[in-house]
């Protein structure tokens, strides 16, 4: 999904087509996603954020259809602000606001994987300590105190739990969250920034690859 | 007629804008200030003229756009 603001859909194009998924970009004027197996709502500034993060991009005439492929069970997924849109949009439960620290924090963080049962996490092991970049201000996961599935949280170099490794002051170290049957998933960390040894970190391929491991044809 | 929404962020959650800005206070020599909350108001011009649906209409906003209700919570108030 291509919303006005969006700025990662090309690394997020290039990272799925590594994984061997053949993306297309789809503007958010858009009223059909029929023929497509999958959507990612890649990171960016939709509609520069006005009022909330995500808050306008949700009523995208696209987003209807993100919907639906959601209700069908079809996979979703949604990248920093593409997780804000689906909190926004009400297909992933909580909400995403400004960092405890009031800054701005861009710099590799750990994950360590909470739950393998979404389209994100699905080919990684429990407790598999990732490493992907983060790069948000508005990245502190608020949990409404009835959300779905937590699948990422953010921890140390051997996945300890603790407030020294919550960059941004998330509950419960939050990174990532899915709906209950986990075809929809959300998480602020960029994982197709961390897809090749020149990047740094090639641990973000594994969760591009489990999103393109989930797609089956429409 | 104009409707007035005052948003707040709800109990309990943190709210790093106000505790900066309220040290900030305490660091200027205002050695009296508790804790800053910051809010927004939004203002919104309905055609109606009646004050009841003016509400109703603006209350429906704020839960469908204008507010979160896992972050913030709001007040309206009806203008003129």
């Amino acid at each position: 999904m291509v919303f006005p603001g969006t700025n990662c859909e090309h690394d997020v194009a290039y990272a799925l087509e590594r994984q061997g998924a053949r993306p297309e970009l789809v503007w958010h004027t858009s009223e059909d996603l029929s023929g497509f197996d999958g959507v990612v709502l890649p990171g960016g500034f939709a509609h520069g954020d006005y009022l909330r993060t995500g808050a306008i991009a949700r009523f995208s005439p696209i987003m209807s259809e993100v919907a639906r492929v959601a209700s069908t069970g079809g996979p979703v997924l949604g990248i920093c602000n593409g997780f804000q849109i689906l909190c926004e949009a009400r297909l992933l439960s909580g909400a995403l606001m400004a960092n405890r620290d009031t800054s701005f924090i861009c710099r590799p963080v750990h994950v360590r994987v909470e739950s393998t049962n979404s389209v994100v996490t699905a080919g990684t092991r429990p407790g598999q300590v990732i490493e992907i970049p983060l790069n948000s201000y508005e990245g502190r996961y608020v949990a409404p105190g009835d959300e779905d599935q937590v699948v990422l949280r953010y921890c140390g170099p051997d996945g300890e739990l603790d407030d020294r490794f919550n960059p941004n002051g998330s509950t419960d170290s939050i990174a990532g969250m899915a709906n209950g049957p986990g075809n929809v998933a959300g998480l602020m960390p960029h994982p197709e920034r961390a897809i090749e040894d020149v990047l740094g970190s090639v641990d973000g391929a594994l969760l591009i690859g489990s999103f393109v491991a989930s797609l089956q044809p429409a | 007629m104009k409707v007035r929404v005052h948003v707040q962020r709800r109990p309990g959650i943190a709210d790093p804008e106000g505790s900066t800005t309220a040290q900030a206070l305490r660091s200027l020599g205002f050695e009296d200030v508790g804790s800053v909350s910051i809010g927004r108001e939004i203002e919104v011009e309905v055609t109606t003229d009646d004050a009841g649906e003016a509400r109703k209409q603006v209350e429906d906003m704020c839960r469908q756009l204008l507010t979160n209700p896992v972050l913030e919570d709001f007040e309206i108030e009806v203008l003129a």
